[in-house]
């Protein structure tokens, strides 16, 4: 640790540091917390530079690749370009937006979907998960068992689960059909193929997953359930049922939380499986297949694959706006 | 941070339980028929996975005639390029999990350990970053790669599309959000004392991070980095947008190009499902108890 290797290396980000440094024994002499500021006090001018590049690189790595492609992507929205020269982008005020409204045929089928998505994971999907997970709280036989089973395809990619649904929903060599005794018969359903039904048989391939994700984040909840609350239920008359959804559910509020933001966030970035069936055509539309629709494949429309990622994005910030006030609200105040 | 201990509740049946476990005989059938339900799409590829071609066509799919043996697992290693791809997932993900680690731990300590104006800002776009769907980045990632001119000898596309550095870059810096919010919570938890007394002894920043903060937090660490692993593996969509040689391709995202090339023959497919799920599996067996908490560790703040 000697003080001399790094000191000229990077300049122009010392009056950052310092700068902030300042800025942080302001507040934090402001009579917040004292044990603190007296460390800020004693950071030398070579830690002020070691804190620069620890904060530095990875937030200069997270504005580079992600927020400002964001950025980006909101200001494509409103240009015309084939993809090709930069040189070719040209402005195209509101268009884009008003071609995916009212021109764009898969948008409003694309947003139905996405909203069925949403509502089958919240409907069945994540109450199976919490089902599952009283179930398995209880002093069971086997509960490790049955845990690692419902466990499994969270591990799996819901691209890799696409495809080891496709065999077992095929029409022909599927497992599915010859269990319904139709395989090899005219009335035989392609599970995937059918823009009737694939959407459903896909939602039922994401439950699949989903479910053992939302049943190993209950477990985890119900297990830091204070068990003094439940006896107290108990003393009090209360039944199984009303001690759990007037007593433990409510108690286990971080956790509720959490599980809400992660079924919108799901039923949003849900692209992988329906990518995998048929790249999210015939039945299939999500709107994040449709962004990438317009980006790759013949005839590249950037601008109106852009504006539909910003309607995405738009969608997207409900839900994590709401989880960061739910997080940081609390911190601020504290 | 007690979810790290052991999340999954222990199963002992006391000598009350033998009261509770006939009243848990509905349960059980229920628990039962859902394991079961569960399995069936693994097993009925694994089923499909070992047998010939020749002898599903001749009995068809759902029968039990035939040999069974792993002759489709070797033709596609070797034919089907899994090993190949395999050996793209290790190079991609091996990388991005190390370094995932590193930044989010400099960029968790700086905001948790260290007191300054912009700690809750940081750590706010850090995890607001990680829950953006992908697809809203798309373009402008693509274009940017696109556009960014590299020396021929570096990457043979001229560019940074079809580098498995395109991929990394990018899986890690949507990662460092979130585990930078595991990490700093984590890290706030850990007595102000022990960087105190290292500060007295005129430890540096850097000693107190990698010599102190770091090494307590072990089980965060190993707990972010199986997840994170399986995460990264898992990764579909960053190599399908960036790589457009096939065989620079992770196992995730080729087996999809070979629903094409396997066309109709579900038995191949089949194996090269299997062969994609043996990698989490085990990491699975193994790890399971750090995976586990590094997915309650996000949910356990709230």
């Amino acid at each position: 640790m000697s003080t001399t290797a790094e000191k000229p290396a990077a300049p122009d980000s010392e009056p950052g540091a310092a700068g902030r440094n300042t800025a942080g024994k302001g507040r934090s002499s402001a009579g917040r917390r004292p044990g603190k500021s007296g460390k800020v006090r004693r950071l030398t001018r070579r830690d002020k530079l070691v804190l620069a590049i620890m904060v530095g690189l990875p937030t200069l790595i997270q504005l580079l690749l992600v927020w400002l492609p964001t950025l980006f992507s909101i200001a494509l929205s409103f240009t015309r370009w084939n993809g090709l020269d930069l040189t070719d982008i040209k402005p195209a005020g509101t268009d884009n937006y008003s071609f995916v409204f009212q021109d764009y045929p898969p948008f409003w089928p694309a947003v139905q979907h996405n909203i069925l998505w949403l509502v089958f994971l919240a409907v069945i999907a994540t109450p199976l998960g919490l089902l599952l997970a009283v179930l398995l709280d209880q002093k069971i036989r086997g509960s490790k068992i049955y845990q690692s089973i419902f466990f499994t395809p969270v591990m799996l990619s819901l691209a890799l689960i696409g495809i080891i649904w496709q065999l077992f929903y095929n029409r022909d060599s599927g497992l599915l059909n010859y269990l319904l005794g139709t395989a090899g018969k005219s009335q035989a359903v392609d599970w995937f193929g059918d823009s009737n039904v694939n959407i459903w048989a896909a939602m039922v391939a994401a439950t699949w997953r989903h479910a053992g994700y939302v049943m190993i984040l209950y477990l985890a909840g119900l297990k830091g359930v204070d068990p003094s609350l439940r006896e107290a239920a108990a003393i009090d008359g209360a039944n199984a049922a009303q001690t759990f959804f007037r007593v433990v559910f409510p108690a286990m509020r971080p956790v509720n939380i959490v599980i809400v933001v992660i079924t919108i966030i799901e039923s949003l970035r849900a692209f992988d499986i329906v990518y995998v069936i048929n790249r999210g055509t015939n039945g299939l539309e999500l709107l994040s297949a449709l962004v990438i629709q317009n980006l790759v494949g013949e005839g590249q429309v950037i601008g109106v694959g852009s504006s539909l990622a910003v309607i995405l994005l738009v969608i997207s910030l409900i839900p994590i706006v709401f989880y960061l006030i739910r997080t940081f609200g609390k911190e601020g105040k504290a | 941070m007690s979810t790290l201990a052991n999340p999954i509740p222990n199963t002992a049946v006391t000598v009350v339980g033998q009261n509770a476990r006939r009243r848990h005989y509905g349960t059980h059938i229920f628990l039962t028929v859902m394991a079961v339900m569960w399995l069936i799409p693994l097993a009925w590829a694994l089923f499909t996975a070992l047998r010939p071609k020749a002898d599903t066509d001749k009995y068809g799919y759902f029968s039990l005639g035939g040999t069974f043996n792993f002759d489709n697992f070797i033709t596609a290693w070797n034919q089907g390029g899994f090993s190949k791809y395999l050996m793209n997932s290790v190079i991609i993900t091996v990388p991005a999990v190390l370094a995932t680690l590193l930044f989010a731990s400099m960029m968790a300590f700086a905001v948790s350990r260290v007191s300054w104006k912009f700690n809750i800002t940081l750590l706010i776009m850090f995890t607001a970053g990680n829950l953006l769907p992908p697809q809203v980045l798309a373009a402008p990632l693509f274009e940017m790669f696109k556009h960014l001119t590299l020396p021929y000898s570096f990457s043979d596309s001229g560019n940074l599309l079809n580098t498995y550095i395109s991929v990394i870059a990018v899986d890690t810096a949507f990662q460092i959000g979130f585990c930078t919010f595991v990490l700093s919570n984590y890290m706030k938890a850990l007595s102000s004392d022990l960087t105190e007394a290292a500060l007295v002894d005129g430890a540096g920043i850097w000693r107190q991070y990698w010599n102190i903060i770091l090494p307590l937090c072990r089980p965060a660490l190993a707990a972010l980095g199986t997840l994170e692993v399986i995460f990264i593996y898992n990764d579909f969509f960053w190599p399908l947008l960036f790589i457009q040689s096939g065989d620079r391709l992770p196992i995730t995202t080729a087996i999809n190009n070979l629903q094409g090339e396997f066309l109709s023959n579900y038995n191949l497919l089949a194996a090269g499902a299997t062969i994609t799920v043996i990698p989490t599996l085990i990491i699975y067996l193994v790890l399971q108890r750090q995976f586990v908490a590094g997915l309650t560790l996000g949910s356990s703040k709230g």
